[in-house]
């Protein structure tokens, strides 16, 4: 008896923990998803009369924004692995007893806060950072033409925030490659590329799946980056949510929104991992 | 209007403290998590019990003694009355403290605050849903001080549950450099050179009044056609890629940073970059008219009788001039308190001149305040705007 009680009183904190912080509030936000304004209430008060068509009204006005919030975090998401993938391989296998700093470097940029790193992009990428004069000074871009409050400030403010995402899972599995597959394959007659192919990455799936899903993730339902770097035409779903609940204070559209974000990472991700198959993930 | 007039080394002092103060804040703005900024307590131990008013107010909204850390005029309150005082910087947002303590307020629960801020509309809000104290007259004997245009708003016409702490006027903020002109109509604004480099206030009242006032409709009597079409008016403008941002305070970085030219911005923002920026930005109330708003002193239906009390004592002290003056000399925002100006001139002759703090009667009578709107109107003209905004 005394077995089988054990890990269930082992587990009975995280359960509590998610049902109060978790469950709990995920319940709410359901009931409040359906509800519609009091006739003649004050701002703010709803009713539950269990309209489900706000999950269509919310999904069709706000299409644009949706698709710019899987769009953006795609591309972060395929920026922040090119840059990370061969990173990763360098810390792994080139960077010799310089290892470790490597590693620190990489997560050091999160002892600051995730504003404050936002920031500080704006004002990279603002008139008066180095950026902009430079390229000007070179001739790609003209006199007219700023870098912030634009779709590419967005998303290379989001690329930058999740790279430790990225590259934190892909160094994690690359440096499980026993060197050894690597040297068999040249003794194979292999070229780098064909090695790089048929070894390397293979046996980095595992981190490619799961730096991706860390990255696209929280990139989908990102806020921050569209409201600091973005302009009113490069706003994503997370700003809308933001806006319903705070500015317009329509709590059953802001809760309708949030679930079909849910859902759609949900199915997105789903599919992904059907795809690259699950024993990569461990 | 707004002659700059170089300013005194200690009105320099003053401004370069709360820029810098602005400085710490900047990044934490926007997204409101400047909690951490919380809670300066003064004189806790001395007062006797339940003499306690806790206050949350807007960030850098009063005077502040970097050296000591402290809030003289608070410190003072305490030293004239025994009433303790807990000051909260963190009314960030009308609609995010309001998020904050709306389901507290429901159940009559305790807010953790004796007073708040609430701008104009937000404090409407307040007082409908019976979220507001009356004030006992005999406490603020002082009331009578408020200046005769912000004396009978619409939403609380003889001033029983608020009272103005600080006037906001909204109007065009610009670079000289980028437009020596100046900028005096909406025509101005949307000038060529400021294409792809203008920012209008994220605050409906602000952008949308200055915006009707310029198409010939007053905010204080809007109807729903005008408002939408002026809402359109904006969407068009950023559709076309005139207007980059709709902001709050931050316009003021994006100014500074050269990302924009051209703001629809408030005066106290633009008192600070005129002064810290000698002649490189300028600020004016539109030909057409500029919106005068604020944001008020209001005693939660949360607090207890004694702490209501110490609160009303603690509103009437900033209600007397002298106070109000230091309080101004500070904050550089409209001062409401009728004799002020005179005080000002013993504190900085030459900020008692300035028209960002005490406007004249001609611009004063070229200010308009948007009128209350019912809770209908209230949502969907906020989401008219919200969408409008990208949101």
């Amino acid at each position: 008896m005394q077995k089988i009680r054990t890990p269930y009183l082992l587990l009975l904190p995280g359960f509590a923990f998610l049902f109060t912080f978790f469950i709990l509030p995920i319940v709410n936000l359901a009931q409040t998803s359906t509800q519609t304004p009091i006739s003649g209430g004050d701002t703010g008060q709803y009713e539950q009369t269990l309209r489900f068509q706000n999950y269509i009204d919310a999904f069709i006005e706000n299409r644009e924004q949706f698709g710019r919030s899987f769009v953006y975090a795609l591309i972060a998401t395929l920026l922040a692995l090119a840059i990370s993938y061969p990173l990763a391989y360098a810390i792994a296998f080139k960077s010799g007893k310089y290892k470790n700093l490597f590693l620190v470097l990489v997560i050091a940029p999160f002892f600051t806060s995730f504003i404050l790193r936002t920031v500080a992009w704006k004002q990279i990428l603002g008139e008066e950072g180095f950026v902009v004069p430079t390229l000007r000074t070179i001739g790609i871009i003209s006199d007219s033409t700023t870098l912030t409050s634009t779709s590419f400030a967005v998303v290379m403010g989001m690329t930058y925030n999740f790279l430790p995402f990225m590259t934190l899972p892909l160094y994690a599995s690359i440096d499980r490659i026993d060197p050894r597959t690597l040297e068999a394959s040249g003794d194979l007659y292999a070229n780098g590329f064909t090695t790089f192919r048929k070894v390397t990455l293979p046996l980095s799936m595992p981190g490619v799946v799961a730096g991706t899903l860390l990255t696209f993730i929280p990139a989908a339902g990102d806020y921050v980056n569209a409201a600091i770097l973005g302009s009113p035409n490069t706003k994503m779903i997370g700003n809308v949510i933001e806006s319903r609940y705070f500015r317009i204070v329509d709590y059953p559209t802001a809760a309708a929104l949030s679930f079909t974000l849910m859902a759609a990472i949900l199915i997105l991700v789903t599919l992904y991992i059907r795809k690259a198959g699950t024993e990569e993930l461990v | 209007m707004a002659k700059k007039s170089p300013l005194s080394p200690e009105a320099r002092s003053i401004i370069n403290a709360r820029v810098s103060r602005r400085a710490v804040l900047a990044g934490i703005g926007g997204v409101g998590a400047a909690g951490a900024l919380a809670a300066c307590g003064s004189g806790g131990d001395s007062a006797a019990s339940g003499e306690l008013v806790r206050w949350g107010n807007w960030p850098l909204y009063l005077d502040f003694d970097e050296e000591n850390k402290t809030y003289p005029t608070l410190d003072k309150f305490t030293e004239a009355t025994g009433i303790a005082t807990k000051y909260f910087e963190d009314y960030n947002d009308n609609d995010e403290f309001y998020g904050k303590v709306q389901a507290q307020l429901k159940l009559n629960e305790d807010i953790g605050y004796d007073l708040v801020s609430p701008t104009d509309w937000m404090a409407a809000r307040w007082i409908r849903l019976g979220y507001a104290q009356k004030f006992d007259a005999a406490n603020i004997p002082n009331k009578s001080n408020i200046l005769d245009t912000l004396a009978s708003p619409s939403y609380d016409p003889n001033r029983e549950s608020t009272l103005t702490w600080q006037g906001i006027m909204g109007g065009f903020g610009w670079n000289t450099e980028k437009n020596p002109k100046g900028i005096r109509t909406l025509d101005d604004l949307f000038a060529p050179a400021n294409k792809g480099k203008i920012v209008v206030l994220s605050e409906l009242r602000d952008t949308i009044g200055i915006i009707l006032l310029a198409q010939g409709a007053d905010p204080a009597t809007v109807t729903e056609d005008q408002y939408m079409n002026a809402v359109d008016f904006m969407a068009g403008k950023i559709s076309d890629g005139w207007i980059r941002g709709v902001k709050g305070n931050e316009y003021a970085e994006d100014l500074t940073s050269g990302d924009a030219t051209a703001v629809i911005g408030w005066s106290g923002d633009m008192f600070i970059l005129a002064s810290e920026n000698e002649g490189k930005f300028d600020f004016t109330i539109p030909e057409s008219g500029g919106t005068i708003s604020g944001d008020n002193l209001l005693i939660p239906s949360t607090a207890t009788p004694e702490a209501k009390a110490s609160a009303e004592k603690l509103i009437n002290w900033y209600y007397d001039p002298a106070i109000a003056a230091e309080v101004a000399a500070y904050v550089n925002y409209v001062t409401p308190v009728k004799g002020a100006q005179a005080e000002m001139e013993k504190i900085d002759p030459e900020l008692a001149k300035s028209e960002y703090i005490f406007p004249t009667e001609a611009t004063m009578k070229n200010l308009s305040v948007f009128r209350s709107l019912t809770p209908t109107e209230e949502t969907a003209w906020t989401e008219a705007f919200q969408k409008a905004a990208g949101n």
